[in-house]
This record gives structure tokens, C-alpha cells and sequence, in this order.
């Protein structure tokens, strides 16, 4: 199915990339032959229930010890003291309650 | 002869022995590095220090009568999409330069408390995503039998790394071929454990459900040593399987050929006629050829690919440039994760995300992904169905040897395609082995595939000992 | 007007943070207060690699929420990630629950001013908490500040049917539900530190109609009466909006305290796709009868049952039951003293104004109540069979509070026992008589009045000690032989 360049612009946003007209066309046409071939699946039997498997493991509520002051943001590429420092959010709220 | 010639096991059992250091192991291993890395790029980071000193340590534990594990000296290569605390771990991305992790993966701590001696990194297409280590941010890692050629992906960097004896074992990561395939273009063996019996804790998730990390060796000692070295059930995932091996059935292996498969269009002759020798020499030994007809390949690199990229979108959600890793700055936080995940993604790996987050969208999400969930459980259900008449089932690696360097880069669905035959045993959580089945006409390594029902790793194993004792 | 053409209808959506001591997904400790950035591990920092594993207690938890609102508990619940970007949120989605959450319905009975409620509940899940982002300045140093100790903390979120239809309803709820939690020791219910939040969901419609409007998400609820009042403020809004002929579109407002008025969140064009998908790391979670029944097995007395057992068991009035089983801590202090005391009627009245009164001013919760239950409950037992007067018992008390020392000793020790030897008596009616002649004429003459002063000055003179009705019998007989006496 062809793939608009409107779409890839939508999915972008929604993956937090920027692309230029270039890329968003070259994009538009790799997915579209991509799902092409893709459609194959459309005869797949509706019936089958989907089933999913279960988790091997659960935790005990032990807690480790905390790590160091500082070791946490000692990788981070912008750091205020012991705080990830990031520039200001555009959006005044996070978009679900905390 | 070269240390790094002998198998794993075998250098090892020397080692322990005390008639060969591990510190000379070690610095033939670097000096192998030094000479053939530059032309193959294989290895992205090489660990001088760490190594000798860990050789030193296993050295010092064989004088004082320790037991120094089963891969004592061992020196082995990780792909560079597995954890490795103060090795740089880049996942073969912009996004990751320079990112020192924190923690080992679970595979790194086994093999160290196992006596091996971690040497460094290898190179990877781009976060495991690719057929061929062209995607790496970089640069290209070059097949040692031609190097013209690509040594197949997304674990080239390992696979050339052992065909060149860099190391004896090389671990890589395995989601849709990547282990088997270039162990099938370099001329090695690659295994895929089944799904669950490998720790994933460490390894830089590609597709989750579909991931698993493998070694690769020149010889099925090597494979089985590592194998045993890092298979296991981890409290630290929760994907991982108490479950350990199923016994060998008794009688002679009962191998399934799928030979529809051969005559698809797409498989090079010489991939062709190497399978066939393959087969003949299994019935030689005493195996039971079966025709089986397999699921629709197409089909199933389908499904593949809507889940794989599914998973890695989100995934790859977390390289946002906020707690490490690239970062690109902008007014907004919004506009820095922007351009961070802009500038630090190649053009496969934003491929993939976009494909994988339209697979997900509202609207999209029950055509595409939950369709593709119930293919794959179907087709997990024709295998289980397929080995209760046979044991292993015999089909090539790759439908081509390796192909030259740039010749798929710009055909994504051709690069796509090298996968066809992998992708069932990750969809069906299957176990399977690319062994060395000799070479083209033009020169070139051909793998056979075997694959084996789940836990059905020592079936692998003992199809493959048969074909290593009949050399092709 | 508004008030009467348009109705109300409400739901809420509660974020319980259970008490548990590690994360949800991983073992970093839960405690308040740590320095930024240290109860964190590469499994909550979302660091490339990591995989997340259930902790078995938060289930536990969950399980045990869902056993006491009687809501269904599915053989495998599945968790599913939530895809959104934000800074403080690592992984760029959030573990949480979509299909097949751990509990489906099940309701919770309250009350509003006396009468009896029952909301229905939709659901609840399990999802991991995010950090905690601060924006410090603005202008040209403007920066966001991200602490991920909170991050993977783990929260139950539950969500009410939209069934609620006054802001005094919905304040009530919300107590109940708070109060719910922390009789089953699933949340410490601490507002100011964020385990217990609060966001309501309302929209208006024509009173008597069935139809549901599109409803606005109110956020930033930090108490019981600021939900009052935002869902108040609310009402009025769409009211009016509805009045002048407009149309109610969805929307989520934040509460500011500070005016009294919700304001619009600015919000992206497009709506969030978050893209639900089952985790492949986690998938589903089995649990068995065997599971559930443990959990039911460990339950207390639900806060329902437990006023209505009060009310009854111990014949005090409903809205005094209700406060008494406000808390366990409090409903167990009460019951210990009734028990001791042998009057339920007499000790509720004691710990609703005296024991409640020393709570509040405790700086360290009940271990700031020096008095003991059962002390309490003998002090008013000795009260009730007159050994020691209701103003001694003050005394008493007062000197418990501040000691904690057993009601008998005290009395011994301050020679509180009361007077009631006849002779003893006798002795002290004859002088209080002798000294007040003109009262005793009086009594005589006809004025009972009299006899209360009497009794008051025998009272004074024994400092409180005689035993009143012993006293009052000998001031009687003393008089009475003194009318004879004056008869002659």
C-alpha cells in the first residue's frame, strides 16, 4: 500500500524525528514497497486466539543499596549537581498525570 | 601452529594444564588484531589492558591451584551491542559514541567467571539491524575470504573476526539471522540458542521477542563450549528459561530437507548443490532423510518483519540524548530529542522506527501487528507439528553467498530477502546451527542450516559433529 | 439556576502508590527523601539493555485492593507498554496494563452526610511511576532538572465509573477510597508526598437526561477539598457553557488553588497515539486461586463493616462510629478502652474529644498518646462505679497523658481514693453543717436548692473525693436529724 509523505511526516512526530523533504520521500516510498510485500499476510486465518506467554520470573522485595551520589549522572551529557539537566519542556504538562 | 587455530575447549584444556600461558594467548590474539583489523574493520574497540590483566589474573590462579573455569585463557570478541562495563558499548550507532556502560551483561559476567578473556568489541550494522555490517555509523567491515565482499550482518564484525582467527569464539546477537547468516558467508559456525536459554539481560534490544545471543566459532567445539558457558535461566529476565536441554532420542536422526526451498527463485546454484552434499553426507551416516514442506517463507519474513520492527520502535524510544549517549542541543527539550535522534540514527535504523511505529498506530495496530502475532504463532505451531516426524530440519543459511560490498544498499526489501531463510527459527523460538558446508564456484563460503525443535540444542549438535567428522 | 437544569456526572481516576520497599520492575528502595538520582540502577534508568522483572509484592498489593472491592481478578494479566516521550520518563514508554488489567470492576460504599453510596469501580492496574521534573527558571537559564529516584516506583491505578453526581459526592469517595487503602496497609495515604493522587473526570448534561458529554480531565488535585472545589468550580463552567447554547469539548484543565479556577493545559493539535502493545520483556503475569485466596486471608476489617459493627457492638451513634473507624490505629485504641472499660457509650466519648484531641497535638502519631487503651478503659470503668469522680477522672487523665502510668496507681499515689467511709463522712457533713446554719434552716425550711450548696461545700472540703452519692445520703441523714433536734 502506497504510503503518503504526510504519513511519514505524522510518524515522524510520533518517533521524535526530524527528516528532510529528501528523506521523508525516499522514506515514503521504502515503506510503501515494504507493506507491499507485507499485504502477503492478509490471508492469515482471523480465528487464532493470540496467545501470550507468561513471565518466567517475579522479585522478591529486597532492596539493593543505592548507588553513589553522582554515579547516575556522571554518563549524562548535561548534568546541574545531582540532577539530569535537560532544556526547558515546550509543552506546559506532561502529556498523562504522573 | 597458531594458538588461535586450536579449538576453544582445547586451548582452554591447555591453559589449565599450564602448558600455555594465557598472557601469550592473549597477546597473539592482539597482535592478530593489530595486523588484520585494518583492513577488515572487524573489531571497533580493542581492551589491551583489561585483557592482560584478566590473563594475568587466570594465570595466577592455575599457578596457585584454582580452578580458572572451563574457558581459562580463552580469548573471545563480543559484538558490540553487549554490555561491558567500562568498555565503550556503541551498538554500532551515532547515538551511543563514547557511552561507557554501567553494568555487565549477564553473557559477560558467565564467560569472566569462566576464565575467558574478553578482548574487545566488534563491529555490528547499526543496532543489529542489517544483512551485511554496512550499516555501522562506523564504518564497513569486510568479508576475509574476498574482501570485496560483505561478511553478512548484523554480526560481521564477530564473524570475520573468527573466520580470520582474531579469536577462536566470538559472541554476536542473533534476531532474524544475524548470527547465522554471516557465519554461513564467513565460513563459520553460528548458533542460535533457543529463545530463553541465553540471558538477553545486557544485550541492546533490537526485538525483544526475537532477540538472542549466540557464539560463533571456526569449529563445533568452540560452539558448545561457550553455549554451555552462558546458557541458563537469569533472575535478571524474565524472558529466560528454567528449562535446560531435552535428551537425544534414541535411533537414527531423522533430518527434514526442505526441498521446495532449494528451487526458489533467489537461491544460487552453488547454495543449492552445497545443501544437497549436506544431506548426502547426513545419510551416509546413518541420518533418515524426510521430505517436509516448510511455512511460506515469504510469509514469514513478513511477519518478521512487522513484529521486529514493531519491538524496536519502542525500543529505540529511550535514545532520547537525557541520560547518555549523544546529545544535540536545542531551546526546547522537545527540539533536543529531535535532532539528537535525527543526528544519531542511520537511515536503516529511522527505516525500521518508522515502519515499526506505523505497525503500531491507531488503526494500523490490528491489520498489521496483531495479524502478524497470530501468523507467527501459527507457524510456531506448523514446527512443533514438523519435529514430531523429524528431528532437525536441513535448509540452506542464506539463499546467496556473501554479495559484494554497496550491492543491496539501496534495495532495503533485497536486503531484506538475505533473511528468508533465518527468520523461522526466531518467530518460532527454535534453536539452529549454521554449519561450514564448503564453498561456491567463485571461491566463496556456503552454510547449511539445521534446525531443531526448542531445547533441541544437543540434536543440533549431533547432526553437525557427523558433518565436521565428514568434511565437505 | 445552572444548578438545577444541569447535572453533574463524575469519575475518578486515583494513582495509589503501594507500599512496597523496592520498585516495581526493579530493587531500588522506594524511600522518600533520598538525594536525587541515587535509588536508581541501569533497570529505571532505561540504559540500553536492561530488562524489567515483577516484583511479587505489588502484586500482592493489588491483589489485595481487588479482594476487598470485590472486583474480578482475570488467571493472567497482561502488561503493555505506553510509547510517549518526556524527559523524566526513561524508556520513552511507560510499563503499564491495557488489556487484561489486574482487577476488572468491583465497587466501594460510602457515605455522604449519612446516607449511603455505592460507586462501581471500571478497573484497576499496575503501571510504573515516572521521575519527578523541575523547572526552575525561565528566560534565558531555563532549564529542566530530572530526578528519577521516583522512577519505577510502583502504582495502582483505579479507575471509577462515571457515576458520581456531586462534587460533595466525589470529596467523599476519594475519603474512602484513601481510607480504604490504608486499612489495607497498601499505601501510607501521604498526600504531601505524593502516594495518593487524584484526578476527576466530569462533564454535565441536562438534568434527567442519559446522554454523557464530553468530559474534561481535571489535574493537579492535591486534597480532598481541592477536589471539592475544583469539581465545583467545574459545574458552573460547563453549566454555563451548556446555557449559552455552546458545546463541551474534551479537554484536561489543571486546578489552581490560588484563583479557585481550572485553566486549559496547552495541548499538542493531535491526540496521543500511545500505541499500546503487550511488553514483550514481562507478557503476562499467571495468577492462581491459590494466590488469591492467601491474599483474601490476610485482609483486616474493611472500613464498611467495621463502622457498622461499632454502631452496633458497642450502641453509639452512626456518625460517631464512622470517626471512630476513620483509622485502624484509632478503631483498635477505642475498642481495647471499651473493652476494658465495660461502656462503649462512656469511652467513645473520651477518645472522640480527649484521646482525638492529644492525637492531633502528637508530633509523632499514636506513639505521642501516652495514655494507654486499656488504661483509658479502667479510668472510665472506675468512673462509671463511682470509685472516682467524673472531675478526679480529669485528674486522672491528665496525669496518664502525660505519663502514661496505670489510672489505679495514680490514684493510689495521689491519694485520689475517694471518701467513702461513713464515719469519716459523718465527721466532715457535721462540720461543713455547723458551718453553714443558714443553709441548713433554709433546707429545712423548704428549699432544696439548699441541699445543693450543702453538697457543694462537702464536695470542696474533701477536694472532690467524697463519694457523691455516699455524701449525699449523710448530708441527708445529718439534716434531717438536726430537724428533729430543732423541732424540740
Amino acid at each position: 500500500m502506497p504510503i503518503s509523505e504526510r504519513t511519514i511526516e505524522h510518524l515522524a512526530r510520533l518517533a521524535n524525528l526530524d527528516l528532510d523533504p529528501d528523506e521523508r520521500e525516499r522514506l515514503a516510498k521504502d515503506l510503501g514497497a515494504i507493506l507491499e510485500y507485507v499485504e502477503r499476510l492478509a490471508d492469515t486465518e482471523e480465528g487464532t486466539a493470540l496467545e501470550i506467554p507468561s513471565m518466567t520470573q517475579l522479585r522478591e522485595d529486597t532492596p539493593t543499596p543505592p548507588l553513589p551520589s553522582g554515579v547516575a549522572v556522571s554518563v549524562a551529557p548535561e548534568r546541574h549537581n545531582e540532577l539530569f539537566k535537560v532544556p526547558p519542556v515546550l509543552g506546559s504538562e506532561r502529556p498523562k498525570p504522573a | 601452529m597458531s594458538l588461535l587455530a586450536l579449538s576453544a575447549p582445547i586451548l582452554a584444556d591447555r591453559v589449565k594444564k599450564g602448558e600455555i600461558r594465557a598472557a601469550h594467548v592473549v597477546e597473539e590474539s592482539l597482535a592478530r588484531i593489530e595486523a588484520e583489523n585494518p583492513r577488515l574493520g572487524a573489531v571497533l574497540h580493542v581492551a589491551a589492558e583489561s585483557a592482560r590483566s584478566a590473563a594475568r589474573a587466570v594465570d595466577a590462579a592455575i599457578g596457585r591451584g584454582d580452578e580458572p573455569g572451563p574457558l581459562a585463557g580463552v580469548p573471545i570478541l563480543l559484538k558490540d551491542n553487549i554490555s561491558t562495563i567500562g568498555m565503550p558499548t556503541t551498538a554500532g550507532s551515532r547515538i551511543l559514541d563514547g557511552y561507557l556502560p554501567l553494568y555487565d551483561a549477564t553473557v559477560v559476567e558467565k564467560l569472566r567467571g569462566a576464565g575467558a578473556i574478553l578482548i574487545g568489541k566488534t563491529n555490528l550494522d547499526e543496532f543489529a539491524m542489517g544483512s551485511s555490517t554496512e550499516n555501522s555509523a562506523f564504518g564497513i567491515t569486510r568479508n576475509p575470504w574476498d574482501m570485496t565482499r560483505v561478511p553478512g550482518g548484523s554480526s560481521g564484525g564477530s564473524a570475520a573476526a573468527v573466520a580470520s582467527a582474531m579469536t577462536p569464539v566470538a559472541l554476536g546477537s542473533d534476531t532474524g539471522g544475524s548470527v547465522r547468516q554471516p557465519a554461513s558467508f564467513c565460513g563459520v559456525y553460528g548458533l542460535l540458542p533457543t529463545y530463553g536459554r541465553v540471558s538477553r539481560y545486557g544485550l541492546i534490544a533490537f526485538a525483544s521477542s526475537l532477540d538472542q545471543i549466540g557464539p560463533l566459532a571456526r569449529d563445533l567445539g568452540g560452539i558448545r563450549a561457550v553455549f554451555d558457558a552462558i546458557a541458563g535461566h537469569d533472575p535478571r529476565d524474565a524472558t529466560s528459561s528454567p528449562d535446560s536441554g531435552m535428551a537425544r532420542r534414541d535411533g537414527a536422526l531423522r533430518v527434514g530437507i526442505a526441498e521446495g526451498l532449494l528451487s526458489r527463485s533467489g537461491v544460487e546454484t552453488g547454495v543449492a548443490a552445497r545443501l544437497n552434499e549436506t544431506a548426502a553426507r547426513l545419510e551416509r551416516g546413518g541420518a533418515r532423510l524426510v521430505p517436509v514442506t516448510l511455512p511460506d517463507p515469504d510469509k514469514a519474513v513478513a511477519t518478521y518483519y512487522l513484529i521486529a520492527t514493531a519491538e524496536a520502535s519502542s525500543n529505540l524510544a529511550r535514545y532520547d540524548g537525557v541520560r547518555y549517549g549523544l546529545r544535540v542541543p536545542g531551546e526546547t527539550v522537545e527540539s533536543m530529542m529531535r535532532r539528537t535522534r535525527s543526528a544519531g540514527f542511520g537511515r536503516e535504523v529511522k527505516r525500521r522506527i518508522l515502519l515499526g511505529t506505523f505497525v503500531l498506530s491507531s488503526g494500523y495496530y490490528d491489520a498489521y501487528y496483531v495479524r502478524a502475532q497470530k501468523s507467527r504463532a501459527l507457524l510456531r505451531r506448523a514446527f512443533l507439528q514438523l519435529f514430531e516426524t523429524v528431528d532437525v530440519v536441513l535448509l540452506p543459511t542464506s539463499p546467496t553467498a556473501a554479495f559484494a560490498v554497496g550491492d543491496r544498499t539501496e534495495d532495503p526489501l533485497a536486503m531484506y530477502l538475505a533473511d528468508v531463510f533465518t527468520v523461522y527459527a526466531n518467530l518460532a523460538g527454535l534453536p539452529a546451527l549454521s554449519v561450514p558446508a564448503g564453498r561456491d564456484a567463485a571461491g566463496l563460503p556456503v552454510g547449511a542450516q539445521l534446525m531443531a525443535p526448542p531445547f533441541g540444542e544437543e540434536l543440533l549438535f549431533a547432526a553437525a559433529k557427523h558433518l565436521e567428522g565428514t568434511a565437505a | 439556576m445552572s444548578a438545577v437544569r444541569f447535572e453533574p456526572v463524575i469519575g475518578l481516576e486515583v494513582h495509589v502508590q503501594l507500599a512496597t520497599r523496592t520498585k516495581i520492575f526493579c530493587p531500588c528502595a522506594t524511600s522518600y527523601g533520598a538525594t536525587p538520582n541515587t535509588h536508581v540502577c541501569p533497570v529505571c534508568l532505561g540504559h540500553p539493555g536492561v530488562l524489567p522483572v515483577l516484583n511479587r509484592e505489588a502484586v500482592a498489593l493489588a491483589l489485595k485492593w481487588g479482594v476487598a472491592v470485590g472486583a474480578t481478578v482475570p488467571d493472567r494479566s497482561i502488561f503493555a507498554r505506553k510509547n510517549y516521550f518526556y524527559p523524566d520518563l526513561p524508556k520513552g514508554y511507560q510499563l503499564s496494563q491495557y488489556d487484561r488489567p489486574i482487577t476488572v470492576g468491583g465497587s466501594v460504599p460510602f457515605r455522604v452526610d449519612g446516607a449511603p453510596h455505592r460507586t462501581r469501580l471500571v478497573r484497576a492496574h499496575l503501571e510504573e511511576d515516572a521521575g519527578k521534573s523541575f523547572h526552575p527558571e525561565s528566560g534565558r537559564e531555563a532549564a529542566t532538572l530530572i530526578d528519577l529516584n521516583r522512577a519505577g516506583v510502583p502504582l495502582l491505578e483505579v479507575v471509577t465509573e462515571p457515576e458520581l453526581h456531586s462534587a460533595a459526592q466525589a470529596e467523599a469517595l476519594l475519603g474512602r477510597i484513601h481510607q480504604l487503602v490504608m486499612y489495607l496497609e497498601i499505601c501510607d495515604g501521604n498526600l504531601e508526598e505524593g502516594s495518593f493522587r487524584c484526578d476527576a473526570n466530569i462533564s454535565v448534561r441536562p438534568a434527567g437526561t442519559e446522554v454523557l458529554l464530553p468530559k474534561t480531565e481535571i489535574k493537579n488535585l492535591n486534597s480532598f477539598r481541592n477536589v471539592y472545589r475544583a469539581l465545583e468550580f467545574e459545574i458552573v463552567r460547563q453549566s454555563r457553557v451548556l446555557e449559552a447554547g455552546d458545546k463541551l469539548v474534551q479537554a484536561t484543565r489543571l486546578w489552581d488553588a490560588g484563583t479557585g479556577r481550572t485553566r486549559v493545559m496547552r495541548e499538542k493539535e493531535e491526540a496521543h497515539d500511545y500505541r499500546y502493545f503487550p511488553d514483550p520483556d514481562l507478557r503476562a503475569l499467571e495468577i492462581p486461586a491459590r494466590w488469591i485466596d492467601e491474599v483474601r486471608t490476610t485482609l483486616p476489617e474493611l472500613p464498611w463493616d467495621r463502622e457498622e459493627r461499632l454502631s452496633r457492638t458497642y450502641a453509639i451513634g452512626f456518625e460517631d462510629a464512622q470517626t471512630l473507624a476513620g483509622t485502624r490505629a484509632l478503631a483498635d485504641y477505642f475498642e481495647a478502652a471499651a473493652l476494658e472499660a465495660g461502656d462503649g457509650k462512656a469511652a467513645s466519648s473520651w477518645v472522640l474529644t480527649e484521646i482525638l484531641r492529644l492525637y492531633k497535638l502528637s508530633e509523632d502519631g499514636w506513639r505521642g498518646v501516652r495514655v494507654p487503651a486499656a488504661g483509658l478503659g479502667k479510668m472510665v470503668g472506675m468512673i462509671r462505679d463511682g470509685t472516682i469522680s467524673g472531675k478526679i477522672g480529669k485528674s486522672v487523665f491528665a496525669e496518664m497523658a502525660e505519663t502514661g502510668k496505670d489510672p489505679e496507681a495514680i490514684v493510689e499515689a495521689r491519694g485520689y481514693r475517694p471518701i467513702s467511709d461513713p464515719e469519716q463522712l459523718r465527721g466532715i457533713v457535721t462540720d461543713v453543717l455547723n458551718d453553714h446554719a443558714g443553709p441548713v434552716r433554709d433546707y429545712l425550711s423548704g428549699k432544696e436548692a439548699a441541699l445543693q450548696f450543702l453538697m457543694g461545700q462537702v464536695m470542696r472540703r474533701t477536694e472532690g473525693r467524697a463519694t457523691p452519692h455516699l455524701a449525699r445520703e449523710a448530708v441527708l441523714l445529718a439534716i434531717e436529724a438536726r430537724r428533729g433536734e430543732n423541732a424540740e
